[in-house]
């Protein structure tokens, strides 16, 4: 039995040692190297003696990616594009290029797994606002992607800004360059704050590592003197060729800003992140059914509506790297068939308290309505068709749509290289807030049948028909 | 980009590579994506937008936004942040310019 695991991070880690455990075969693939954002490293050209000083977990990725990569019977595959994943009478196909990132040469690949687990992750959500186009705003991920995998600082004076606990370890990242971090403004307020992270102090607890984690990051911010300035967000960034000076304002509790509380900050950067929005496509394509919630719908164990499919991670919700290997492990266990036994059930009791901890992070921090209030009508929506809000409004009330895949096609908005990657959701929030009753047709900016671009060269040269052995490890 | 004398994690970056942006030469270290290699370089965008001509580079840093995108070695659409630097690589701007009738 082999099983195929999309996503070498926390949860798909996790979920091919599980799945090794319980002896199926196993097939690890990433777009990128093993560690995903969260263990994100420098790669193996550039040696470093203390790289677990910038990582929480560090021994557990060198474990897990030890055990992995010296087992036999775990096929490592790195550098791994899935572009898509269909389905032929019973069997998933599972289409993968593998080479350099976005290459022309790469090699083509069709897995028919007899079980898949997708851990594919999720990317920050940005809102948009006014100057978020110039170089210099990079979306907190880019900030951390850039410290740990480049050891590169975004800038001289960065303005951490948006809301969640995603903002710390960020700001720890830059303050562990030669990065001066001027401030984190994060959107919720303090007496929200207060009321989601003390009301129930012992799911804190049971969440122990997380717990500490989280410590260690606000210990950060007072050792480095960083402000936390609860209420408070970017709703500008100024310059002409690149970034020079943001805006912050007061947010009220639904995150509109309190006019006459702006205040213009001298920054080289600023790195925003309102959130995550999951990577859902592949789960898509597998037919797994999606929440309202817009996660992928699973078990306790991560089986999905689909038999023989399983997800794990933050595809499923939001609950940090702790919660992801724990689900990981329940995914790659029950994608192997082995349940039931005592490891499950303390897996499943954990997974339980990483639920309500990611429930309290949304309660805390999730976004607010009022955001739209900061953006003009030159504001950008659409960075990649560079549609404005202002454009975009005018088209809904010219059209009177109500449907999410008409307005994307009059107004171009969601339509360019990204595929609405970035502005799906502020999308869907602006046109549910322009028509009556907030209510639209049909909501499809996760819905990606091509889930990466492939040329046309590369498509053409596809074999017509893939081979059953082909899914298999020869 | 952290002098490697400096850094907190102890780091030892491996000799110099050269890679030609626009014609120019740039210097990176071995392991650095072309991105990596730029922004270390001092730039911060590469690429103008069709229809505004404004100036990008990386947002998204994760290969999700296609923001930094530019072409190397006669391919187009590499993800900057995505693609490892290779000793030699020819990297040019990408700025397809919309014909004059939408602007």
């Amino acid at each position: 039995m082999t099983v195929v695991i999309v996503g070498a991070g926390p949860a798909g880690l996790a979920a091919a040692r599980a799945a090794r455990t319980a002896g199926a075969s196993v097939v690890l693939l990433d777009a990128a190297e093993l560690g995903g954002q969260y263990w994100r490293h420098l790669p193996a050209e550039r040696r470093a003696r203390e790289q677990r000083r910038l990582h929480h977990g560090w021994s557990r990725f060198l474990a897990l990616r030890a055990a992995l990569t010296a087992d036999p019977g775990c096929e490592i595959v790195t550098g791994a594009q899935i572009w898509a994943i269909d389905r032929t009478e019973d069997r998933l196909r599972v289409h993968v290029l593998i080479g350099a990132a976005d290459g022309r040469a790469r090699t083509p690949r069709t897995l028919l797994p007899d079980a898949l687990v997708l851990a594919t992750g999720a990317h920050d959500r940005t809102l948009p606002f006014p100057g978020w186009d110039l170089p210099g705003v990079y979306s907190a991920g880019a900030a951390q992607a850039l410290a740990k995998g480049e050891r590169i600082a975004v800038g001289k004076r960065v303005l951490v800004a948006g809301a969640g606990p995603f903002l710390l370890p960020v700001a720890a990242s830059l303050a562990h360059t030669d990065a001066s971090v001027v401030g984190v403004h994060e959107a919720a307020r303090l007496p929200v704050l207060a009321k989601n992270w003390t009301a129930r102090p012992w799911e804190l607890f049971a969440a122990l590592g997380k717990g500490a984690e989280l410590g260690g990051y606000v210990l950060g911010q007072v050792r480095n003197r960083i402000p936390y300035i609860t209420g408070s967000g970017v709703i500008a960034a100024h310059g002409d060729e690149r970034v020079e000076a943001v805006t912050v304002a007061e947010l009220d509790t639904s995150w509109a800003p309190l006019p006459g509380t702006e205040r213009r900050i001298e920054v080289d950067a600023v790195c925003v992140s309102h959130g995550f929005t999951p990577r859902i496509e592949l789960a898509i394509a597998a037919g797994c059914r999606i929440g309202p919630d817009r996660f992928v719908v699973t078990d306790v164990d991560g089986r999905t509506s689909v038999d023989g499919v399983f997800a794990a991670g933050e595809i499923t919700g939001i609950g940090g790297a702790q919660a992801a290997e724990t689900e990981g492990a329940l995914a790659g266990l029950a994608a192997a068939g082995a349940v039931d036994d005592r490891r499950t059930a303390k897996l499943r009791r954990s997974r339980a308290s990483a639920v309500r901890f990611a429930a309290r992070i949304e309660q805390a921090h999730g976004i607010r309505k009022g955001w739209t209030a900061w953006l003009d009508r030159d504001t950008l929506l659409c960075r990649c068709e560079e549609v404005t809000h202002g454009e975009f409004v005018d088209t809904i009330a010219a059209t009177r749509s109500r449907g999410l895949r008409s307005t994307k096609l009059t107004s171009r908005a969601g339509l360019g290289i990204c595929q609405a990657r970035m502005c799906g959701r502020n999308v869907e929030d602006i046109l549910g807030q322009n028509v009556p009753d907030g209510v639209i047709t049909d909501t499809s900016t996760d819905h990606r049948p091509i889930a990466a671009p492939i040329s046309l060269a590369e498509l053409a040269a596809l074999p017509a028909a893939p081979t059953a052995q082909e899914g298999h490890i020869s | 980009m952290v002098p490697d004398s400096e850094d907190v994690i102890g780091r030892t970056d491996g000799p110099a590579l050269v890679i030609e942006v626009d014609g120019e030469p740039v210097t990176g270290v071995p392991g650095q994506t072309l991105a990596g290699v730029l922004l270390a370089a001092g730039r911060d965008s590469w690429r103008t937008t069709s229809r505004a001509g404004r100036p990008r580079g990386v947002f998204c840093g994760i290969g999700v936004c296609f923001d930094c995108i530019v072409t190397v070695n006669g391919e187009r659409d590499v993800r900057a942040c995505q693609r490892r630097a290779a000793a030699g690589d020819v990297v040019t701007r990408q700025s397809d310019e919309l014909p004059r009738s939408r602007s």
